[in-house]
This record gives C-alpha cells, sequence and structure tokens, in this order.
C-alpha cells in the first residue's frame, strides 16, 4: 500500500491486444468526491479503458489503485452505469434499488434509509412499486444511477448513460446526475461522446488521443453551477475540447 | 424567393391514423395538413412516440391513413409512389450482397440495364464518400458507412421526393455529427426535396429549412419554425443556441 492523497490513481495504463496497442501509458488521478469527464474520438478505445478500470480486463502494464491500494473488485466498491439500462425486470424499483446493498450485505436499517434517500431524490416515490417495463428507458437509467449511487462507491463509472437522449432530457438528466453526487460526494468517472455533455457536468475533462490511446490534455472546467451552455466561457471550452478530438 | 413563392411538391391534408390496440382505438396521427415545397429540407421534429414515423410511413404508401388525403404534384397520391424513396433507421441492408450490389438493388429490380445502374450507383457511391468500398459486405463497415450506403442507395432510385427516418439515430455522438454535415453536403450538391425525421433538436436546427414540431402522441402539428439561419451552420453560435432552447421550451419533458 502507498499514501497516496488521491482516491483513484491510474498509473501507465498499458494494454495490448497481441500486436494491436490499444492504450500507451495513462495516467491520471482523481481526487475523492471528483466527478472527472472522458471524451475522446469514436474508436478511440474507450470499451478496453473503460474494461481494464471494472478489472474486467487485466493491463498489460501499469495498474489502477483505489485509496493506495491496487484496485480489487472483490475489496472495492466499484460500480458502473452503462448506456443501456441494466435493471432487473422482475423486481420492483425499490427492490431494484435495494439489490446492490443486499448482496454487499448491509444492515437492513442503513439499506432502508439509503433507498429512501435516493427516492426521494429521484422524485420517484410513486414509482417504487413499478416494474422497470413500466417506466420509461429513461426513468429506468435513471433507477440505474440511483442504484449504482446508493452503493456509496469508492469509484462510480459512467458509460454514456444519456446517449443519444434529446437536449431537454438531456439536461434534465444531467442536472439529477448533479444533485445526486452533490449530496453524495461520490467520486465519478463519466465517459462520453458528447461534448456538451462533458463541459456541463466535469470538473475536469480528460482528452483521450486515438489510437494508441493516451491522456492528450486535461481541461479544468471552473464554472459556476448550474451551468449555461450559451455562456461565452462555456462555448469557449467547448470548442476547444471538441477541436482536440474532431475527426470528422 | 419567399416560401410563398416557393412551389409546392408535396400536400398532406387532414391525415389522421389510428390503430387498434386490446380493443381501445389508438390515435397516433391527428389531422396533419402541410406543404413541403420543391427542393426543401423539411424536418419533421417530435418526442419518442409520436407519430412521426408513421407519417412517414404513410407518405412512402407503406401504410394507409384513415382520414385525409395526399397530393404529389397536385395529383392524388393514393399508393407507393416511385417518386418518393426512404432511408430507414434500421438500413435493411442485405448482408450477403456488396455495397455496390444493395446501392444497385433498385434499378436492377426494376430492369434497368447493368451499365446504366453501376454508373448511378457508382455516382452516389462516390458522392456518399464511399469510394473504394464497392466490393465490402455491410459487416465490414462502421455504422457511419451503413447509414452512407442506405443514403447511396436511396439517391440511386432517382426519388424526387426523400424520405429520411431518423437516419442518425442509432450513431454516437460524434459520427453523428459528421453524418449531418455530409447529408447537407450531398443535398447541396444533389437537391431534392427532403422530409427528415428526428427527435434531436440541435440535428433539427442544424439542417432544416423548415421544423415542423409534433405534439406528444397523437402527433399534431404544434408549430412550425422557419430556420434562416445561413450554412455551413455552428451548433455553437448563438442564435442557433437561441433557436435551439426556444424549440426546446416549446416540448415536453419525455421522462
Amino acid at each position: 500500500m502507498k499514501e497516496t492523497k488521491y482516491k483513484v490513481e491510474v498509473d501507465s495504463l498499458t494494454k495490448y491486444f497481441g500486436s494491436l496497442h490499444v492504450l500507451d501509458n495513462i495516467s491520471f488521478q482523481v481526487r475523492n468526491g471528483e466527478f472527472i469527464c472522458v471524451v475522446g474520438p469514436t474508436g478511440c478505445g474507450k470499451t478496453t479503458f473503460l474494461n481494464l478500470l471494472t478489472r474486467i480486463y487485466q493491463p498489460t502494464r501499469g495498474d489502477l489503485y483505489i485509496d493506495g491500494q491496487s484496485a480489487n473488485p472483490k475489496k472495492h466498491n466499484i460500480a458502473f452505469v452503462f448506456q443501456e439500462p441494466s435493471s432487473i425486470p422482475w423486481m420492483t424499483v425499490e427492490k431494484n434499488l435495494r439489490f446492490g446493498m443486499e448482496i454487499k450485505k448491509l444492515p437492513k436499517a442503513e439499506i432502508d434509509g439509503r433507498v429512501e434517500r435516493i427516492i426521494k431524490l429521484l422524485g420517484l416515490q410513486d414509482f417504487r412499486d413499478s416494474y422497470p417495463h413500466q417506466l420509461s428507458v429513461s426513468s429506468e437509467q435513471r433507477i440505474i444511477i440511483g442504484r449504482a449511487f446508493a452503493m456509496n462507491p469508492d469509484l462510480l463509472l459512467m458509460d454514456e448513460p444519456y446517449g443519444q437522449m434529446d437536449v431537454k432530457l438531456r439536461f434534465y438528466l444531467e442536472d439529477e446526475v448533479i444533485r445526486l453526487w452533490q449530496e453524495l460526494g461520490s467520486t465519478v468517472v463519466f465517459i462520453t461522446h458528447n461534448i456538451e455533455e462533458a463541459v456541463y457536468l466535469a470538473q475536469r475533462i480528460l482528452i483521450m488521443s486515438n489510437k494508441p490511446t493516451t491522456i492528450k490534455e486535461e481541461v479544468s472546467v471552473d464554472l459556476p453551477r448550474p451551468r449555461d451552455v450559451a455562456d461565452p466561457r462555456f462555448i469557449e471550452i467547448r470548442k476547444h475540447v471538441t477541436d482536440q478530438i474532431k475527426w470528422w | 424567393m419567399s416560401m410563398d413563392e416557393k412551389k409546392i411538391r408535396l400536400r398532406l391534408e387532414h391525415i389522421s391514423q389510428s390503430y387498434v390496440v386490446k380493443n381501445e382505438v389508438r390515435c397516433a396521427v391527428d389531422d396533419v395538413t402541410l406543404d413541403v415545397y420543391d427542393n426543401e429540407f423539411l424536418v419533421v421534429l417530435g418526442p419518442g412516440h409520436c407519430g412521426k414515423s408513421v407519417l412517414l410511413n404513410i407518405i412512402a404508401g407503406i401504410e394507409k391513413p384513415v382520414a385525409g388525403q395526399m397530393f404529389l404534384d397536385g395529383g392524388r397520391l393514393l399508393k407507393s409512389d416511385e417518386r418518393i424513396g426512404m432511408v430507414f433507421q434500421k438500413l435493411a441492408l442485405m448482408p450477403w450482397k456488396t455495397v455496390m450490389a444493395n446501392v444497385e438493388f433498385g434499378p436492377e429490380v426494376r430492369g434497368v440495364a447493368k451499365g446504366e445502374r453501376r454508373a448511378a450507383a457508382q455516382k452516389y457511391i462516390d458522392l456518399v464518400g464511399l469510394t473504394g468500398f464497392e466490393k465490402a459486405y455491410p459487416n465490414e463497415l462502421s455504422g457511419g458507412m451503413k447509414q452512407r450506403v442506405g443514403i447511396a442507395r436511396a439517391y440511386t432510385n432517382n426519388p424526387e421526393i426523400l424520405l429520411m427516418d431518423e437516419p442518425f439515430g442509432q450513431l454516437d455522438a460524434q459520427t453523428r455529427y459528421a453524418m449531418q454535415e455530409e447529408i447537407m453536403k450531398i443535398w447541396e450538391m444533389e437537391k431534392r426535396t427532403l422530409v427528415f425525421v428526428t427527435n434531436n433538436i440541435e440535428e433539427a436546427v442544424y439542417l432544416g429549412d423548415r421544423i415542423v414540431l409534433l405534439t406528444r402522441c397523437p402527433g399534431r402539428v404544434k408549430q412550425v419554425y422557419p430556420i434562416g439561419l445561413p450554412r455551413p451552420r455552428d451548433t455553437v453560435d448563438p442564435q442557433f443556441l437561441r433557436i435551439r432552447k426556444e424549440i426546446s421550451q416549446n416540448t415536453d419533458l419525455a421522462l
């Protein structure tokens, strides 16, 4: 175990598939309670990157540390949210929210408390006994995001959870995720193709390069919240990040 | 030239569509009246399940409306018409055929001679930027490239009216921007009367000469927005953002 002031440290992460060099020496740190967005050009190896962070793949070189220890999904609490909602169809909204915590064998009173808080934050009091198929895709995704936050994860990874939702819906959900994050103080790494979304959400944006992928630049977004997408400073950052990844 | 002086190609009068679901009549499209002008890029914008694809299917003659009439160049439009072509979101490319064979399929079925249909197909394969991929199979192509094949195929049929049903709905945000720029280039080089359906407000403002905003189910015309911004449009231009916001505020939050 090494001394560190960071919650998450990615150190020289490198991945080859045979002779294909996908990730090259990726290093960055995330402070406890920080919200980071990762953007990169289409096909830049972000899925491989995520699969390394979740420990589905082993890196060729380098490692991921949580609280100074090599990350271990059996010990550390790593939560993920994917683009496709992954609720459990035969469980109600409330049971879906409880599920992860029950697996982790948390005390019932603790689970009750966290579930109530999340349901309230999401404004889903009337839907606690509904089943996922009775909800829209966007509401189903809200449950999954709530479930991930409820785990009090060491690291919460989100992979384009708002995919191709329209601006109005996207802004609503982005405000909601910020509210959850501010209330619960999780450490979030949020991956997106959408630059406006990254500038709207992040404290810091990591810009990835083409393959072999490395971190090309870090941009810190020091704008007050709620952010205004028409604010010239917002637009300036959005343009800058777009220029860095634009391949089309 | 103002819109009033422009020639009307396609006219929809009081089009309604409904279905019987579990012994209940469900209205999908309600009394839509709309003119589409010659060489206009018209965007039909609406939330999910608002009946916008149904409306496109009706224009294409894939389904018949329960009420209303349609006219193409003043003549009644009663069934599918060769002058109207369509690009679908789920492309329905034939996986066992090459790009060339997919693109030239329409004229081939109509019995157009090989030399002639090849020339037409090649022209549009070049136009959509797929030169060199004629012999590739669909599974060898990325999502954006498959959409290009779909567009080339529709153009090769040489329709006067092109219908596009959320063609970029399944692409990632960046590929989507790339394809929006691409379709604009293609349309400016080969003007057609185009009816483009989307649920994405930003895409609508980027592309449309006019935007027809539909209500949530059943789809009714809520408002028509002429978009006067010069092209190519800039998605972070203050004017652009203002229009996007205005339209966004006029839509329901579809949670």
